[in-house]
């Protein structure tokens, strides 16, 4: 089991032992509910949130009182577009956000338009999976009143010009979303640069626990008003009731602090660590595709397609290695990855796609083993793959005529 | 997903990869699937003239399952009369690897895979496929 190498830091992260350490003592000292207030238990519980919605709001350039804890980032996802859509009815129904979403947001906005309560626009990418911004602006009517863009995709890392869609949201005066669960923590993020309004976060993403997450909703300029999705206790400012996760959010203001100290380091380190995966992979390899933009993307992420390889069958020959397909046989739906087919990345080239997500904890020897665990692999089951004979054979697959089902 | 002990055994240990001349006479050849669906698997069986399956190979592109179904298929299908191995149902890949229902197309695959080679087959003998449906059907 000490050989097996996690390289799936976008699904989730290792928690880091300094978060650990942190939040022990709210479990079985500082036990008390921060909503206490009246006893000395309350007061510690409450101490140790205050100063977590701190470090959490220093991250980001927030203010404290701007962040509400949920439970992670599908609920921050799902209270930033119902709420909105529920409080801003009378002012329109109308959302865009981007095929490339994640499906927090993707099947919540399909809700809504089966409900009849909003109308939506999923803006297309591009090859490398960036928006038009062009398109964007001629995506805005007097109708629209959220635009929700995720700031890094969790399959291919593609950061999206978040500074240059706030700076449109606020030119048109419509609110502005973004999932950010991949990008807070790992490169920076600033609500009041970037002109953001609402933000979805989440612990288990940052080396923090999971379970706990957050959105940020800005309290000025403009002050985004929300319709409460869970009411009872009236628990942060009454937009998220229930009892708070103490120790963890203590646990998520320590990695958000942890993040902060150590960004520039550990982007430029892991960045180092993922040009020298890339290297290794494509050089060593013919008929291999990166996936989504090349440079504009987060530092720990590296998609590639090895042709003629289908994903599943290549995780299982690297069985002590963690990573993850987009291939449709990995897929809940036994759809291929419908953010590759979005930057019209072919079915064919989907099925063989990798995705390896770095982090905090790897280290250049892992990195080296992967590389050379994936060749090997590759290379063996390129030799039992038909395609690649027929390819070599200078059989055209794209107009062979297959026998389909 | 957890995969079965055999399923593990025929994709770390696939048995009888590789290519026959498919212009030989004696030689049948299957290619289904598509690469846009994630699967394709070519068998390619030796038949001698008493239509005995003397040997087989397989290359396939596609998911653990799909290779292990294709190198159990050429296993399978040795040393037996074509018209037995055309006989052969995905049922019984299923059984015999314990694939998982969402891994039953990978066998349907296998199934179809034996059934075009044959056909290729008898399509190079001259001999009329329609006749072998009525034979095993």
């Amino acid at each position: 089991m000490s050989n097996r190498i996690y390289m799936d830091n976008h699904a989730t992260t290792p928690m880091d032992q300094r978060v650990l350490d942190a939040m022990l003592p709210y479990f079985t000292e500082k036990y008390g509910n921060s909503g206490s207030r009246n006893h000395a238990f309350g007061w510690e519980a409450e101490a140790g949130v205050d100063q977590a919605r701190e470090r959490i709001a220093k991250l980001i350039n927030a203010k404290p009182k701007e962040i509400i804890f949920t439970s992670g980032a599908t609920e921050s996802d799902n209270i930033a577009l119902k709420s909105v859509v529920e409080f801003y009815r009378e002012k329109g129904n109308h959302i865009i956000t981007a095929t490339t979403e994640h499906k927090a947001i993707l099947d919540v906005c399909k809700s809504l338009e089966r409900k009849g309560l909003a109308e939506v626009t999923y803006l297309p990418v591009d090859k490398q999976g960036l928006i038009d911004l062009d398109q964007l602006r001629a995506a805005i009517t007097d109708k629209t009143i959220l635009i929700s863009i995720m700031h890094a995709n969790n399959e291919i890392g593609v950061i999206q010009p978040i500074h240059e869609i706030g700076k449109i949201a606020k030119e048109k005066g419509v609110l502005f979303h973004s999932d950010a669960t991949q990008g807070v923590g790992k490169v920076p993020v600033d609500v009041e640069a970037m002109g953001i309004d609402l933000m979805s976060f989440s612990g288990h993403k940052m080396y923090g626990p999971k379970g706990i997450g957050g959105l940020y909703v800005r309290a000025r300029n403009p002050r985004v008003r929300l319709s409460p999705m869970i009411e009872g206790g009236g628990q942060e400012r009454g937009m998220r009731s229930g009892t708070l996760n103490v120790p963890g959010i203590v646990g998520l203001g320590r990695a958000c602090e942890l993040a902060g100290e150590e960004m520039q380091e550990e982007s430029a380190r892991l960045l180092r660590l993922r040009e020298r995966l890339r290297k290794a992979l494509m050089d060593d390899l013919g008929d291999t595709y990166l996936n989504g933009h090349p440079t504009e993307r987060l530092p720990g992420n590296l998609n590639i397609s090895f042709e003629f390889v289908e994903g599943e069958s290549l995780l299982m020959g690297l069985k002590d290695i963690a990573v993850s397909s987009g291939s449709a046989c990995t897929s809940a739906t036994l759809e291929p990855s419908y953010v590759l087919k979005a930057l019209g990345v072919g079915d064919e080239l989907a099925h063989t796609s990798i995705r390896f997500g770095l982090g905090r904890f790897n280290t250049e020897e892992e990195v080296d083993r992967v590389a050379e665990r994936v060749v090997s692999e590759v290379t063996r089951l390129r030799e039992m793959s038909p395609l690649y004979e027929m390819a070599k054979e200078g059989i055209d697959l794209k107009s062979y005529n297959w026998a389909r089902d | 997903m957890a995969y079965s002990d055999k399923v593990i055994d025929h994709y770390e240990n696939p048995r009888n990869v590789g290519s026959f001349d498919k212009e030989e006479q004696d030689v049948g050849t299957g290619i289904v699937g598509a690469p846009e669906c994630g699967d394709v698997m070519k068998l390619q069986l030796k038949i001698t003239d008493a239509g005995v399956i003397e040997d087989a190979r397989f290359k396939t592109f596609g998911c653990g399952s799909a290779i292990a179904s294709s190198s159990y298929v050429t296993e399978l299908v040795k040393g037996r009369k074509v018209e037995e191995a055309y006989a052969i149902k995905n049922t019984q890949i299923v059984e015999d690897l314990n694939l998982p229902p969402v891994k039953i197309h990978c066998s349907v695959l296998a199934e179809d895979a034996i059934k075009a080679a044959v056909s290729d087959w008898r399509k190079r003998k001259g001999l009329d496929d329609e006749d072998q449906d009525k034979k095993v059907g």
